[in-house]
């Protein structure tokens, strides 16, 4: 075993730790009061190659591997978890979808514009009816002969106002089920879609989430992905690799938290001494370091077995249920430590405590991860 | 036109410092090496120079005095950007011995800028830049906090007390850099990562040069005193301590 990084691996992270500890950290309080998308350091984070990391050289991405792209996660959602979310579905779902089973002809037209960063993508899945249970597709995709037209309304999109490029998921054979959904390329500006206003969330609230609706719109059929009635099975095979993606989010937040706390409690003095001398906190703490470490080795092994071309779903499944419990409980005890301070958005872990509760929502909740676990133990 | 820029490789600054042998070597033990912070600043003018210079600069050279250790150091400016770069392969004995090792380098590829930072953030030496000046017998400038260039024409800036000082010099020169020479160092992006390990990374081998210097004991300094609090009103006590206490005035 070797627990070493490679050069380019650690000049990764130092990269994505320097952007986010001296970019990002200006303006991210403001940004989540207002809910404002951060435009610039996406643009700024695409020049970098941080939007496409993961996507092939010959379609301009960064090339990078997996275990690269978790040290990248992990170091910019300690700081921004809204940027990191924007830089996850755009590489571990969309860029790779496309890439993973598109055709040349729309790895050339899309792919190329979202590993620039040039255009970024939406993961359009979600129903009001179907979260957790994507087999219930009610957004309709009918085959007209050399196109289909799509009606239905998606929820809970993450990009779907600042991203151009959908991937949708709808149903074109309902007697099938779910193996009749199909998955379509979409480009947002196509007649007939139209945005719902922007959630107003708890956390995460500098990324930009609203519903889609479609009314008859018409799509070529050569933007559907894969064979007919691919589209299950596509997006499953997507949210696999997504998942690591939102372990290192949640692993993030949770190492963020931990670096605040132990930084706060070597300085904070109470009853005479810095408070990381009182036993209560010291223990505190190190179990908060433990969880983090945990938590990271799961990702990082979730990571390495992607990159080596091995079975992945279940360590990815692992990491993300793992890293985002320990996210909520790490960034809670964050908060505690830092008692009333804690409590006030300039010390930044309240942010953090309510951005880790979405990830034990979104990209498959943590029940639905312990489902995919506990079947294959029952196997 | 082609630019040297001189790198130190150093402890990164948060390193928590210890010694070892009697306190006479620095414990390079789970230390995170770094470019030296001035010297990250002056390469990345150096390519914002190159950048917007319509090829008058065709290239930006890295120069380290160090041993194989240092080449992660070196690939991340790779990644930064230079173009090639060149390690000189002995460990960085003195400011006389490093400052002599780049002047041969300089002197065997005529570079029209060389950069050096003002000092490492290790040893704090501030003398290699003006040492190689004197090496090469070519001028040098201290304390540049600014470099542009028009039409071949250098201008150089410098801080001084209570305002700003520009100069103008002939080329080949020294520029010694200060912080301010550009705004923040630059970030390496993916395809500058990817393309480190493909450019030239010449190592030479360095010249017969006696180090002057040998380090005979290193110290930390005394732990900081608490911070004592005067009364407003007791300005004549915060004096006399001033005076007999800290012995400042």
């Amino acid at each position: 075993m070797n627990f070493e990084f490679t050069e380019e691996q650690i000049m990764i992270q130092q990269a994505a730790r320097d952007y986010a500890q001296r970019e990002c950290i200006k303006d991210v309080i403001e940004r989540d009061t207002k809910a404002e998308f951060p435009t610039e350091h996406i643009k700024n984070l695409a020049e970098l190659g941080f939007l496409g990391m993961l996507v092939d050289p010959k379609y301009d991405g960064g090339g990078m591997d997996t275990v690269a792209y978790v040290l990248a996660m992990e170091e910019i959602s300690k700081i921004d978890s809204a940027c990191a979310v924007v830089m996850s579905v755009n590489n571990s779902l969309v860029c790779y979808g496309i890439e993973e089973y598109g055709t040349d002809a729309q790895k050339d037209k899309y792919l190329k514009q979202l590993a620039r960063g040039e255009k970024i993508g939406a993961f359009l899945l979600s129903e009001p009816e179907a979260g957790s249970d994507a087999t219930s597709q009610r957004t309709t995709a009918v085959d007209k002969g050399d196109h289909y037209i799509i009606n239905g309304t998606k929820n809970w999109i993450t990009n779907a106002n600042s991203g151009s490029v959908y991937l949708v998921i709808a149903q074109t054979h309902p007697d099938k089920k779910h193996k009749g959904i199909n998955a379509f390329i979409v480009e947002k500006e196509t007649k007939g879609i139209s945005l719902g206003p922007h959630e107003d969330k708890m956390g995460m609230r500098s990324s930009d989430t609203h519903s889609v609706m479609f009314t008859d719109v018409k799509v070529p059929k050569e933007n559907r992905i894969g064979e007919d009635g691919f589209g299950f099975k596509f997006a499953m095979k997507t949210l696999e690799g997504g998942r690591i993606g939102i372990a290192a989010q949640a692993l993030g937040l949770a190492s963020g938290a931990l670096e605040r706390a132990v930084q706060y409690a070597k300085e904070r003095k109470a009853f005479g001494t810095e408070i990381i001398n009182h036993q209560g906190l010291a223990f505190k703490l190190s179990d908060m370091a433990v969880k983090v470490e945990n938590a990271r080795n799961l990702c990082l092994k979730a990571a390495w077995l992607k990159d080596q071309g091995k079975p992945y779903g279940i360590a990815s499944a692992m990491a993300k249920y793992y890293a985002a419990e320990i996210a909520m409980e790490v960034t809670t005890e964050s908060v505690q430590i830092h008692g009333g301070y804690g409590y006030v958005k300039e010390y930044h872990v309240e942010r953090l405590m309510r951005d880790a509760k979405l990830t034990q929502i979104y990209e498959g909740t943590s029940e639905i991860q312990q489902i995919i676990i506990s079947r294959d133990l029952a196997k | 036109m082609k630019i040297l820029v001189c790198i130190s490789n150093v402890p990164d600054t948060t390193t928590k410092v210890k010694f070892v042998d009697n306190n006479t070597k620095f414990d390079v033990t789970g230390v995170q090496w770094i470019i030296n912070p001035w010297d990250e600043l002056a390469l990345t003018r150096a390519l914002e120079l190159k950048e917007a210079s319509n090829g008058a600069i065709e290239k930006v050279t890295v120069a380290n005095v160090g041993e194989i250790g240092s080449e992660p150091t070196i690939r991340k400016a790779l990644a930064i950007g230079a173009d090639d770069a060149i390690r000189i392969n002995a460990k960085a004995e003195d400011a006389y011995f490093v400052a002599g090792q780049i002047a041969e380098v300089v002197k065997k590829d005529a570079y029209d800028i060389v950069f050096c930072g003002i000092e490492s953030s290790d040893y704090n030496g501030f003398a290699v830049g003006g040492m190689l000046s004197e090496f090469l017998d070519i001028p040098s400038v201290s304390s540049v906090s600014g470099v542009e260039i028009e039409n071949g024409n250098v201008k150089v800036y410098r801080e001084i007390d209570g305002g700003k000082e520009t100069l103008s010099t002939e080329l080949p020169f020294v520029a010694i850099v200060q912080k301010g020479i550009t705004i923040n160092p630059r970030i390496p992006a993916m395809r500058g990562i990817m393309m480190a390990r493909k450019k030239p990374l010449n190592v030479v081998e360095p010249v017969a040069l006696d180090k002057l210097t040998e380090y005979s004991n290193y110290e930390m300094p005394p732990a900081k005193a608490a911070c004592k609090m005067i009364d407003e009103e007791n300005v004549k006590e915060l004096v006399d301590l001033l005076q007999n206490e800290a012995k400042v005035l």
